[in-house]
């Protein structure tokens, strides 16, 4: 709660929390088909409608509602991030805290292979990845996920290495704790400030790469919709139907906007040293 | 004449609002060119604000100077206004004329670049040396502060240094243009007491030979009495008292001084030591604690292509044994291998060779609940994210245990023993202050019934009034429970007030082991010697510290090297010295 409170008394946390509160919920509401019409019924006869009062948004070549569509894509684009950056945190959670712990040889691998991953951009590496597997929708989760893995790692692995130093860990081996209850209970529990953070920029970044991804075609697969796949759609109808091309295009510039404000808003809580002090 | 520097009403403040958040409030002082002025305070008490005042570093610290002045007598004999001036005539008279040594080595050097290179630095701006000339210059600076083998440390990095080297370079760079006024704050808080011996010595010298003015800024009244000429005790950023070295120290007028004063360990040369517990008439046959032939070596990592030098040996043949009740000193200075040697009985480091055994001749692995440590930095050794049940609650849980009323009755037990409120429980560790959570971890340590404690350092940490009354506790709970201590410590004075028995640890081997009385008495070994005349005290006035050259030995041997056997020679009833060839 009182977490809430500071993100919404931080002035780029309200900005940035208000538009990822709406978007988790248009995304809810479009993943379960609570939109104004069945976003793939096609209306031919409102073919490449403008917006107007009964489809806001227009309609695009087939008729089908663009707003009830973006609703449905910004689910399908939303499921696809979460879901990949869940996988990711775990994997470089899991990899971080056990590189840090055991170091030597398993470190050693386990950085290399990361630095390796690390050295393709993003979305080329999520290519070539969908380029041996396949084109869909959870491929591309499992994808972006391997993706943004060696980040977590990394954002893990150093601040493990310098708790692990701390008194507190090698008190706790003293007692003979087991290794378990020191890494989730003196490594993890002090991981959670930037992990957050780290998670909330992921997210935005993932949006995009699974935009990406769509675009090319090797994301979401159509009949379904989602935002990269309706910006490919409408990239010959650019000067007959902008309407097509405007409406996912900014739905994807402020999601990516508001998950960053709330990025840079937590990393502005949770540490400590940007903390603004009590008076 | 005018002083070298004069300071009068001197009002900092922070913030926002520097009138509403003063600091320092109304500060004044002179000082002649040799003379060295003593601040004492506890940590907030604004000594170190006056002091960042008169260099105006204050000012990037967020600090103003609100009111009063400071005019400084330059080497012209112009007089300069140091409040009213501009930045780039601070830059002028910042190292060359008034030199600075900070409280924190390890984080006043630049971690990325080589020491050599910092030390050249002030050679080349201040004296517009280049070069060859720059590098022979830092190696004599180096040199003059002891650093051994100073050419191959120049191409050191600070990380490869210790805390203790890493100030003797501060000091060799601060000193590097001979500057006519030298502030030093808390400079030796984080030296060995022969170090810092050395170095009051060498800035004691340095002070003769040069005329240069001093403003030694510390929290240790005991050391002031071996270099001041005048003494200011400032509390709550008020100079409470100040006046000639005697008459402070002899004749404290306010509260407070005589409260520092009481407050910090006076040295007695063995005439406090303990005598509640003696090995006669102790019933106890068996000792709690046998540690035979420990020794502990790192080898030192070789490249591919050249094979590994050899090993550190760190801990080198120690033994001895502790019995029920009775408190065990380790003694030595930093890299003497008494952390290592506790760190070893608790199996955070693995031994190369040697045995501990507990009560009954059991052998005594790393997890053993009879033997808890407690860690030197209270601020460390806590988990920040959890409350105080579960910290409290976690030697129990590894020790198989579980959670429950037992367990809860145990921990509010212990938390009033140790004198906490019953509801710190339910708090974190960052509403404790120092010595509070210092209690935390004695509670702790506790929670299993231990018969032997580890203090590494325990109480280094706190302040002199906070010490006594966590040493008092010690003492107290030893009674009750017959707790046997091995408390490791470098700070002489605690080590005559806690310990029964003292062992004296030199590069990685005991030198001297006995009775605390006779030992702190009468000590054999020339670097037990060395060792307690180093000890700073009230009584040693404006002493004349020997100027020590002698060079820390190496622990570095080569493969397969192994020591002579010791020959030991017995000097009482209980104590032995080591013979010295």
């Amino acid at each position: 709660m009182s977490m809430l409170r500071a993100i919404f008394s931080h002035s780029s946390g309200r900005i940035g929390g208000t538009i990822v509160v709406i978007y988790v919920v248009v995304a809810l509401l479009g993943m379960f088909g609570v939109t104004p019409y069945n976003p793939l019924q096609q209306f031919r006869i409102d073919r490449l409608h403008a917006p107007n009062a009964v489809y806001w948004m227009g309609t695009d070549l087939f008729g089908r509602d663009v707003a009830s569509r973006l609703m449905n894509g910004i689910g399908q684009s939303f499921l696809v991030a979460f879901c990949s950056v869940a996988l990711a945190t775990l994997a470089g959670t899991v990899l971080g805290l056990t590189a840090a712990w055991f170091g030597k040889a398993w470190d050693g691998i386990v950085m290399r292979i990361m630095d390796v991953l690390l050295a393709f951009p993003a979305i080329l590496l999520a290519l070539l990845i969908i380029a041996v597997v396949g084109p869909g929708t959870w491929t591309s989760v499992a994808a972006i996920a391997i993706v943004y893995t060696p980040i977590f790692t990394r954002v893990v692995r150093g601040p493990a290495l310098s708790i692990k130093a701390r008194e507190f860990v090698d008190a706790a081996r003293t007692f003979g704790s087991s290794r378990r209850y020191i890494l989730t209970r003196h490594l993890l529990l002090n991981l959670v400030a930037p992990l957050t953070v780290q998670v909330t920029l992921a997210l935005a970044w993932s949006l995009l790469t699974e935009a990406g991804l769509s675009f090319l075609g090797l994301g979401t697969q159509p009949p379904a919709s989602s935002l990269g796949l309706m910006l490919a759609d409408s990239r010959n109808l650019m000067e007959n139907a902008p309407w097509l091309l405007i409406f996912p295009a900014v739905a994807i510039m402020i999601s990516i906007l508001g998950f960053n404000l709330l990025g840079d808003a937590l990393r502005d809580i949770l540490d400590p040293k940007t903390r603004r002090s009590a008076p | 004449m005018t002083p070298l520097l004069s300071v009068s009403g001197l009002r900092v403040g922070f913030g926002r609002d520097p009138k509403q958040n003063e600091i320092v409030k109304g500060v004044s002082f002179d000082l002649d060119a040799g003379e060295t002025l003593a601040i004492v305070g506890e940590s907030g008490s604004g000594k170190s604000v006056t002091a960042l005042s008169i260099n105006r570093l204050v000012d990037f610290g967020g600090g103003r100077i609100i009111g009063g002045s400071i005019t400084l007598k330059r080497a012209d004999g112009s007089i300069l206004d140091i409040t009213g001036a501009q930045e780039p005539v601070l830059e002028k008279i910042r190292g060359s004329e008034i030199g600075m040594i900070f409280q924190e080595p390890m984080t006043s050097l630049n971690p990325v670049l080589t020491i050599g290179r910092q030390i050249e630095e002030s050679f080349r701006l201040h004296r517009g040396l280049t070069g060859r000339q720059a590098t022979a210059a830092a190696k004599d600076a180096l040199d003059r502060v002891r650093i051994p083998d100073a050419a191959r440390r120049l191409k050191y990095t600070p990380n490869q240094l210790s805390g203790g080297m890493l100030q003797r370079v501060m000091i060799a760079m601060a000193l590097a243009c001979n500057p006519r006024l030298l502030i030093a704050d808390e400079p030796t808080t984080a030296l060995d007491v022969t170090v810092q011996a050395q170095i009051m010595a060498l800035l004691g010298e340095l002070k003769r030979e040069t005329d240069m003015g001093m403003i030694f800024i510390t929290h240790d009244i005991g050391l002031v009495a071996g270099i001041a000429d005048k003494v200011m005790v400032m509390q709550a950023g008020e100079a409470v008292e100040q006046g000639p070295l005697g008459d402070v120290l002899d004749q404290p007028k306010h509260p407070y001084t005589q409260h520092l004063l009481s407050a910090v360990p006076h040295f007695e040369s063995g005439r406090a030591a303990r005598s509640d517990f003696s090995r006669e008439k102790s019933e106890a046959i068996v000792p709690a604690l046998k540690v035979d032939g420990l020794t502990v070596r790192f080898k030192v990592a070789g490249s591919i292509l050249s094979r590994s030098p050899g090993s550190v040996h760190a801990v080198e043949n120690v033994g001895f044994d502790l019995m029920p009740g009775e408190t065990l000193a380790i003694v030595g200075e930093s890299g003497s291998g008494k952390s290592t040697t506790a760190r070893a009985i608790l199996g955070l480091v693995k031994p190369t060779r040697g045995s501990f055994s507990a009560n009954n001749g059991r052998i005594v692995d790393g997890s053993d609940p009879s033997v808890q440590m407690v860690f030197q930095n209270p601020y460390a050794s806590l988990n920040p994210r959890l409350r105080i049940d579960s910290i409290l609650a976690e030697p129990v849980i590894a020790a198989g245990g579980r959670i429950d009323a037992e367990t809860r009755a145990k921990m509010v037990a212990l938390l009033k023993r140790v004198g906490l409120p019953e509801n710190s429980l339910l708090r974190y560790p960052h509403e404790f202050s120092g010595g509070q959570r210092q209690r935390l971890c004695i509670a702790r340590a506790l929670m299993l019934n231990p018969s032997i404690v580890v203090l590494d350092e325990a109480v280094s940490a706190l302040d002199v009034s906070v010490q006594a009354k966590v040493l008092e506790l010690l003492v107290d709970l030893q009674h009750e429970y017959g707790l046997a201590y091995l408390f490791v410590s470098h700070d002489m004075a605690v080590v005559e007030r806690i310990a029964h028995r003292i062992a004296v640890l030199y590069a990685g081997q005991i030198v001297e082991i006995g009775n605390a009385a006779s030992l702190l008495s009468n000590p054999q070994h020339s670097y037990t010697k060395r060792l307690i005349s180093a000890v700073p005290s009230i009584e040693r006035r404006n002493q004349h510290f020997e100027l020590d050259t002698r060079q820390v030995p190496s622990l570095v041997r080569p493969p397969g090297f192994e020591p002579p056997p010791a020959e030991w020679q017995t000097c009482g009833p209980d104590h032995r010295a080591r013979a010295e060839a």
